[in-house]
């Protein structure tokens, strides 16, 4: 039995390296084959033809396409993402300085959205068609509904403008930027290792907005999988049986129903995690918050392919990945898919 | 597959498309229960309304600027405030409806053929055309897809056409996947292997047997896409990827009002009410659809 579970993840992953391959394809055909003119982006329109050649010379574009994709590649597995032009620095360096910021806004905005959206599906399930459970569809309702970037700028509208309760955008108020050494990169961690509690606050009343903003979006998703879930569960004769014994709500949900979905939730939490990754992209914008998503949009504006294609690799990448630890956590820990693969 | 289905499916396309109707009228009853269903359906029966009137509706010409009336606040005059040149927030908010519907249209009219044919063949060819084609599918769904249509429309330069091909690039996946679920099931029916049986050809089977009997179920799953499609097509626009200003898109109204949203709110805040009425509209209309035609999915 054992073995057929490493079989079948042996062939998630190498699903996930298909997967990638086929990625990096169509990155390759974005960035190469479908700008018209790739070289007169660079040189400009009027450049003579001479000037041309020789950058054409240079970017290997008078190679075979099949070459050009082999350097792409192995350019790429050596780590080597290109130069940055709106930086000028090489994209991989600036993705490195990028990441914690994004990694730091979604991981505490997946906290969140578990913290409440699980309990608030379990309760709705458990008052089916209470006002518990209207509240629980409305909020995921609306989640599904929202613009995300629009609901950040309500947000700072009301919360930074009006009440003037959080930070506004950017990590921490500009006196306090670059006084923390980025030792980790996330900087709540990094201000609470230096001793900077004044920091650490700041930090927090700046990250705390999005990371909620974020957070909504996900909890409507986690909400609504975590009901239906849960009202599987009460549905089967278990959950009867210890209602008949006299278990109280609260020990079944917690003794029976929640080691029951544990394994459904966690698949759940992994692609929202990964979805977050995505709607941290225009959240960024709004917050001025300098992760992966503004990255990649300065980059959009100026039409800096190698940013671009680099950026669209490293979330595509790590969305793909949390999608495949949804999968190893559901082969490892269901007991009925452990059974069905036998 | 419910039974329902199936006895639909066995019965041939002439009795299941009488008993589509009579199941319509059923569900028409059942939606004058359903008082939110009912209110997205008026929603985006007025959304539609809007946008194919607009020059009659709208107070303002979308365009007129007035530069003594630059960013002033909701009042009579104008009911959703002036942006920064002066115009009419609200009549570019009753244009701007019209671009929505053209994206969702145009969107919906792409994915919603590609997905079908993708999937039914998949699905009654079956073998080594099956897992080929659902590789791929699977693989286009493992993307993140908003950040490829953001690379796909920075690579086909910015505008509601390239808009359009990088949204439905990334949309058609889920309904190739119904598609080939519903044809799986179709495939083995009775009349299909009767039609087998006095001769018809493949591809004969394959559009007049077999899509047919898949339309219902895919145009349910597009009306639950149309949300995501609308809130893409505005993160598009507001990432200044989608429809170029001065054109009245919802998504760049946002992102213009952005620069004022500390001191001028309303000029970011209108468009994004828009937008969540409009999304709203779908989701409810999406989950009521999938609710009164297909009983595997009722709200328990």
């Amino acid at each position: 039995m054992k073995d057929l579970s490493f079989q079948e993840l042996a062939k998630r992953i190498a699903q996930l390296v298909v997967s990638l391959f086929f990625l990096l394809c169509i990155t390759f055909v974005i960035g190469r084959v479908m700008p018209a003119d790739p070289v007169g982006a660079i040189v400009g329109e009027l450049a003579d033809p001479a000037a041309l050649a020789a950058m054409r010379a240079k970017l290997g574009l008078d190679l075979p396409i099949y070459q050009q994709f082999w350097i792409y590649i192995t350019a790429l597995l050596h780590g080597d993402l290109g130069m940055a032009i709106l930086t000028g620095n090489p994209v991989a360096q600036d993705l490195k300085q990028a990441f914690p910021a994004t990694f730091e806004l979604a991981t505490l905005a997946i906290i969140i959205s578990t913290l409440i959206g699980v309990p608030l599906g379990m309760a709705a399930a458990l008052f089916r068609d209470s006002l518990v459970d209207q509240i629980a569809r409305v909020v995921s309702l609306v989640g599904h509904s929202i613009p995300v970037f629009w609901f950040g700028i309500v947000g700072l509208v009301i919360f930074y403008a009006g009440l003037n309760w959080v930070g506004g955008p950017g990590r921490v108020d500009v006196y306090f930027e670059g006084m923390v050494e980025p030792r980790t990169g996330l900087l709540l961690i990094d201000s609470l290792m230096a001793g900077e509690p004044e920091i650490f606050w700041n930090a927090v009343s700046h990250i705390i907005l999005p990371a909620c903003i974020l957070a909504y979006s996900a909890m409507a998703y986690i909400t609504r999988m975590t009901r239906s879930f849960t009202l599987e569960q009460l549905n089967q004769d278990y959950i009867i049986a210890a209602r008949a014994k006299g278990a109280s709500s609260s020990r079944i949900i917690i003794g029976h129903v929640l080691p029951n979905i544990s394994v459904q939730l966690i698949t759940i939490l992994a692609i929202s995690y990964g979805n977050l990754l995505e709607g941290a992209v225009v959240t960024e914008i709004v917050f001025s918050w300098p992760g992966i998503g503004q990255y990649m949009t300065n980059a959009l504006m100026i039409g800096d392919m190698n940013a671009i294609l680099a950026s669209t690799v490293v979330i595509g990448f790590v969305f793909m990945l949390l999608n495949l630890l949804a999968d190893i956590a559901y082969v490892l820990l269901d007991p009925r898919t452990r059974e069905a693969t036998q | 597959m419910s039974s329902a289905d199936i006895i639909k499916a066995q019965q041939g396309p002439a009795t299941a498309l009488k008993r589509m109707r009579t199941s319509l009228g059923r569900s028409l009853v059942k939606l004058m229960h359903e008082p939110l269903g009912l209110a997205g359906f008026v929603v985006i029966a007025l959304l539609i309304i809007i946008a194919i009137l607009a020059p009659l509706i709208a107070p303002y010409e979308p365009a007129a600027q007035d530069l003594n009336n630059a960013l002033m606040p909701p009042s009579w005059a104008n009911w959703a405030g002036t942006d920064e040149f002066g115009r009419d927030i609200l009549s570019r908010l009753i244009y701007g409806a019209r671009i929505t519907i053209q994206i969702v249209l145009s969107v919906t009219v792409i994915i919603g053929p590609v997905g079908l044919v993708i999937g039914v063949v998949a699905g009654f060819f079956g073998g080594r055309t099956d897992s080929i084609l659902m590789r791929f599918t699977d693989i286009m769904l493992s993307f993140p897809s908003l950040v490829l249509a953001l690379a796909f429309a920075a690579a086909l330069g910015a505008g509601l056409n390239t808009a359009v091909v990088a949204i439905s690039l990334t949309a058609w996946p889920p309904i190739a996947r119904l598609a080939r679920a519903e044809a799986l099931v179709v495939r083995n029916a009775d009349y299909v292997a009767a039609a087998r049986l006095y001769g018809a050809s493949s591809w004969r089977l394959l559009l007049l047997y077999i899509a047919p009997m898949c339309v219902p179920s895919v145009v349910v799953r597009l009306t639950l896409s149309m949300a995501g499609i609308i809130l893409t097509a505005a993160a598009l626009g507001f990432l200044g990827l989608g429809a170029q200003p001065p054109t009245p898109e919802w998504g760049a109204m946002i992102s213009s009002g952005r620069k004022f949203m500390l001191d001028d709110w309303w000029v970011a805040v209108m468009p994004g009410i828009a937008i969540l009425i409009t999304s709203l509209a779908f989701n409810i209309v999406g989950d009521t659809l999938r609710d009164l035609l297909d009983p595997r999915h009722a709200r328990s």
